[in-house]
């Protein structure tokens, strides 16, 4: 009890910390904590898979994104020009009057029973053991195909921001490090161990908290880190191996979804074969969630900036 | 054991707290950067203890949470490079920098110089 | 608690109590060095101690309670992954450091 109220107080001052507008870069890495903490939160709260997500998302990637994009706006800037005031005053009000407006919708709404018992009594006939794995793949699958489609979407929009000249470019700037030095090594060691802990997570989650979303993070993260350490180019936005690996996951949850309207409706899975699918499907999300992510902070195709 | 883990949970996390003021005060980044590695370190060692207080499940948070932990580091060093993509192992580094207490004036807090950047870097 | 102390169970709980409270000592010691120290590299100093020992105490005296050895394996790829983590972010905010210190000096 004490410990859930140290980290909910602590969450909250970082929260206040990162928002309070002192500084770009202290906030940003404010953020980071805050995903550190709220990862404990949500185990406190028993949901590890989302503890899983958190930990990747919110301290890992994300991390890396906002700390390159407070540089990057310093360096195109000359440092300093772009940090105009902004009228905090409208903004305050706003996010104020959402805060109040959620808080009234929610302490409104009747006392919620939930689906546990529900998904218990259905959990025999969904082919994993893990109740959340079972409800994103098989009983709310519409929530998870559209998901991954909005990532797909998001990408999509990343990329129409590229320069006409840089099209069909590798993705991002031209990374490089200093040869034999320490982020080279790392770039060498980390990889083997997180490809494994990305891919045991995937596997994992068909029975215990683990995932396709929680997986292929970790796995984006590995590519990343082979990008930044200079190891491995990153891909051409044009190459016809990437834009299948992009559209691999939706391309066969759908296919799969469709196959399902032989069965009695689309997403339907047959209990006999739910497990095989539900893996296949897991597999190819994966692959794409993680080219997906990666290629998200690794950001627009801009050959000539890196010089 | 119950009693002494919680205890030993709840000594983690104000130690952290502690980390906190230092990603407030600063005043380099670098030393932002430091105490949110601390905290990530600290909140690898609050799950492991949370792990062995219920389910052991959540073990695969900690290892995420070790895994990735250099990663904000990594990011926060690689944009800090001259071109914002290199590494800052690419430059020799300024050895002046390092003798015994000669300029280091520049890298000290004790003035409370917050948000002045260079305001403590009088030359030696 | 103490009245649990008997038996070989008993034994284990002492010694997982002693580890995970060294474990604790060392982070507290970090975070005071972090907090106390003068400048950037002493500070990074205190914290690779924290980094290093405290977890490595903390795995030791979990891993004592584990009722697995899977749990005993994954915590001490844990450490692992945290010693080269540790290892690496240090090395590299240095290098940041000094070139942050570098350009604000001139």
């Amino acid at each position: 009890m004490l410990l859930d109220v140290i980290l909910c107080g602590m969450i909250l001052a970082v929260a206040l910390a990162a928002v309070s507008g002192l500084g770009v870069f202290r906030a940003v890495v404010f953020f980071v904590v805050h995903g550190v903490l709220v990862s404990m939160a949500w185990l406190r709260l028993d949901a590890v898979d989302v503890a899983l997500a958190e930990a990747a998302i919110g301290a890992g990637l994300t991390g890396v994104l906002l700390l390159s994009a407070v540089a990057r706006l310093e360096r195109l800037a000359g440092g300093g020009a772009w940090r105009q005031r902004v009228n905090v005053l409208p903004a305050g009000l706003a996010a104020a009057g959402v805060t109040g407006a959620l808080m009234w919708a929610f302490l409104g709404l009747p006392q919620p029973a939930g689906l546990g018992a529900e998904v218990a009594a259905a959990l025999p006939r969904a082919g994993v053991e893990n109740p959340v794995t079972a409800v994103l793949l098989n009983f709310r699958g519409w929530d998870t195909l559209l998901e991954s489609v909005v990532l797909l979407a998001a990408l999509v929009g990343v990329w129409a921001l590229t320069a006409d000249d840089d099209w069909g470019a590798r993705a991002g700037v031209a990374q490089h490090a200093a040869p034999g030095g320490v982020l080279e090594g790392f770039g060498r060691v980390l990889p083997p161990l997180g490809l494994m802990v990305g891919v045991y997570l995937v596997w994992a989650g068909a029975a215990g908290p683990g995932g396709a979303f929680q997986g292929g993070t970790v796995l984006a993260a590995v590519a990343l880190l082979l990008a930044m350490a200079g190891l491995a180019p990153a891909p051409r936005v044009g190459a016809p191996a990437l834009r299948l690996a992009l559209v691999a996951g939706p391309a066969v949850f759908l296919g799969v979804g469709v196959a399902g309207l032989a069965w009695g409706g689309f997403l339907r899975l047959p209990p006999d074969i739910a497990k095989p699918l539900i893996l296949t499907i897991e597999a190819a999300l994966t692959l794409s969630i993680a080219v997906t992510l990666a290629l998200l902070v690794l950001g627009r195709p801009e050959p000539g900036d890196g010089a | 054991m119950i009693g002494w883990l919680t205890f030993v949970a709840v000594g983690l996390l104000l130690s952290l707290a502690g980390a906190l003021w230092r990603v407030w005060r600063g005043p380099a980044q670098a030393d932002r950067m430091m105490a949110a590695q601390l905290v990530g370190t600290g909140g690898v060692g609050v799950v492991m203890v949370l792990a062995a207080l219920g389910d052991w499940a959540a073990l695969d948070v900690a290892l995420v949470l070790a895994l990735l932990a250099a990663f904000a580091a990594v990011a926060f060093v690689k944009a800090n490079s001259a071109d914002g993509a290199g590494d800052p192992e690419e430059r020799a580094p300024d050895t002046a920098l390092l003798q015994p207490r000669a300029g280091r004036e520049g890298d000290t807090d004790r003035g409370g110089d917050e948000g002045r950047s260079g305001a403590g870097g009088a030359a030696p | 608690m103490i009245d649990a102390l008997d038996g070989i169970d008993g034994l284990r709980d002492a010694a997982s109590m002693a580890l995970t409270g060294l474990g604790l000592a060392f982070f507290v010691a970090g975070t005071l060095g972090l907090v106390r120290f003068p400048d950037s590299f002493s500070r990074l100093h205190a914290l690779t101690k924290a980094d290093n020992l405290g977890l490595g105490f903390l795995a030791l005296g979990l891993a004592l309670q584990a009722d697995h050895w899977g749990q005993v394996l994954r915590l001490a790829l844990i450490w692992g992954l945290a010693l080269i983590a540790a290892g690496i972010a240090a090395q590299l905010v240095a290098r940041a450091a000094l070139a942050e210190a570098a350009r604000r000096r001139r």
